[in-house]
């Protein structure tokens, strides 16, 4: 099993941790993972993104041009890489902000409309939580106690009061995701 | 004790592995892309664990310096920078191999001339295995291909390097500084509480004086020191060559690369293999000393070699130089801190060499 994915959206919306929980979870079962940002002038104000591997195998290159799941956070992304997902794959989108929706045949679109759930839940950090719960719907590749157990070590300590909610926030995700 | 599973950045993992070396001293200056190692080790705080030494020195120049005054002391030190910083460090460099001294350089390359940008390249291939500074001298070089890499080569450098009294480098770039994979990390190390006999820590009544030093006046005496730095290389090219070959048994077409490209190289040869091209990779572990024995040996098997990089050309000379005329040997590679993709590479492979 390998699953190739790359999460991207602006700098601030949470899509670098996001990526560290996904590989993290990936380690907590047992898989072999790589997460390889776009750093540097783009992480300032402008698009952030990462490619996540998660594999049962050694990944051989962590920096690739086709994946088999997008997850999109912004339209400057969907732009960018709706052409990047892999004929038969997934695109997830949140349509927060988005003017032109994606239009691909070929691959299965879902909708997880989490900006708009972090603002009724009124905790817009847990964004990214509840995208990721709609990622773990669609491609149920790690089990949600692994999750978990990333989350814990993705997060200082300080911050563990935080991962109730942030388990809340990943329920909700797998709730509200909806194939377009 | 046993080995403790992280998911690191290659930066942290130099930081996280020279601690647990056993490493006396970290002298540094921040440039991206790998500043994660400097405030790895401020964070870490290893003066109060194991009594290293982290210091910030006020320029590059002087982080080298303090690296020569402590490896003159016999003790394990390092320093790490980007393409910039490592030239600044050349002086120092040219130094202390010329005083035969021991210690570790860490480079994460990022794309030049000049300040050039901050993102990943291997332009920095020619400095780091034909010397660098001035003077007939080598640095062990080691191409890490991966986060574990990035931890296992520290001790790995700093073995070698006390092994033969040289500087080693770890030659690695902003990709796999930036990256985070799973890294098993080796049980701490104590520091060591002994120094080489060379070492220069006060002259006791027992013994002549120790005299590190990188300057000789007299001809003939500078010139059997150049042939004893000659043979120590000649030792190192025999000893300590490092590769890894990827379905290299059946192979027409040999992709050469080291660092990143080998890892989207990889990627290719699982590409190309799918389409029935019968491709295979030779991933250089050390850039110095080059496996040009192996690729030699290969050169009677492959039609073609493909040197793969992140620079205009570089180590293609050492491949050429390798198969010495048996085969033809291509160059193909992205610039500026643009890292190659595992397609692009096939793509030239079909549409240059196959069909070209």
């Amino acid at each position: 099993m390998t699953e190739e994915i790359i999460i991207a959206g602006f700098g601030g919306q949470g899509v670098l941790s996001m990526g560290k929980i996904m590989a993290y979870s990936g380690v907590m079962q047992d898989m072999e993972v790589s997460w390889m940002p776009s750093y540097g002038p783009e992480m300032r104000g402008g698009t952030a993104n990462v490619i996540v591997i998660i594999s049962s195998e050694r990944i051989s290159s962590p920096i690739i041009k086709h994946f088999d799941t997008g997850i999109i956070l912004n339209q400057q992304s969907l732009d960018k890489f709706e052409s990047s997902v892999k004929p038969g794959g997934v695109l997830i989108y949140d349509s927060n902000g988005i003017t032109r929706h994606p239009e691909r045949k070929d691959i299965t679109i879902y909708r997880v409309d989490a900006a708009e759930e972090a603002g009724k839940m009124n905790s817009p950090k847990t964004f990214n939580m509840i995208v990721l719960g709609g990622f773990l719907k669609v491609k149920p590749i790690i089990k949600m106690e692994n999750v978990i157990k990333g989350l814990k070590k993705s997060l200082p300590e300080r911050y563990h009061n935080l991962i109730p909610m942030n388990e809340k926030a990943l329920q909700k995700g797998l709730e509200i995701v909806k194939k377009v | 004790m046993e080995k403790e599973l992280r998911l690191m950045k290659g930066n942290e993992a130099v930081a996280e592995a020279a601690i647990r070396a056993g490493a006396d001293g970290y002298f540094g200056y921040p440039i991206t892309p790998q500043s994660e190692i400097l405030e790895y080790l401020m964070e870490a705080s290893p003066w109060k664990t194991t009594g290293m030494v982290v210091l910030q020195a006020e320029s590059e120049i002087a982080a080298i310096n303090m690296v020569y005054g402590g490896a003159a002391c016999g003790k394990k030190v390092l320093t790490t920078s980007s393409s910039p910083g490592i030239s600044l460090k050349q002086e120092g460099i040219t130094y202390i191999a010329g005083a035969e001294l021991p210690c570790l350089i860490v480079n994460v390359v990022r794309g030049g001339p000049g300040l050039g940008t901050i993102q990943p390249a291997q332009s920095d291939y020619f400095q780091a295995v034909k010397g660098g500074g001035h003077g007939d001298y080598h640095l062990i070089v080691l191409a890490p291909a991966s986060v574990q890499e990035m931890a296992d080569f520290v001790g790995l450098g700093f073995d070698l390097a006390f092994k033969y009294r040289n500087p080693a480098m770890i030659l690695s770039d902003g990709a796999i500084g930036q990256m985070m994979e799973k890294v098993w990390l080796s049980p701490q190390q104590e520091r060591s509480k002994s120094v080489p006999a060379w070492a220069t820590t006060g002259k006791p009544s027992t013994r002549k004086r120790n005299i590190i030093t990188s300057l000789d006046l007299d001809p003939n005496a500078q010139e059997v020191f150049n042939q004893k730095l000659i043979a120590k290389y000649n030792e190192i090219k025999e000893k300590e060559v490092r590769y890894e070959e990827l379905r290299c048994d059946d192979a027409e077409y040999l992709f050469v690369a080291y660092g990143t490209s080998a890892r989207v190289c990889m990627k290719s040869v699982q590409l190309a293999r799918a389409q029935g091209i019968k491709v295979g990779l030779l991933r250089p572990i050390t850039l110095y000393p080059y496996p040009s024995k192996r690729l030699n040996q290969l050169a009677d098997r492959v039609k073609v070699m493909i040197s793969v990089e992140m620079s205009a050309g570089q180590m293609i000379e050492d491949v050429l130089l390798s198969v010495n005329g048996k085969v033809p040997v291509h160059h193909f590679g992205r610039m500026g801190g643009i890292v190659t993709n595992p397609e692009e590479v096939v793509e030239n492979l079909k549409s240059k060499i196959i069909g070209g």
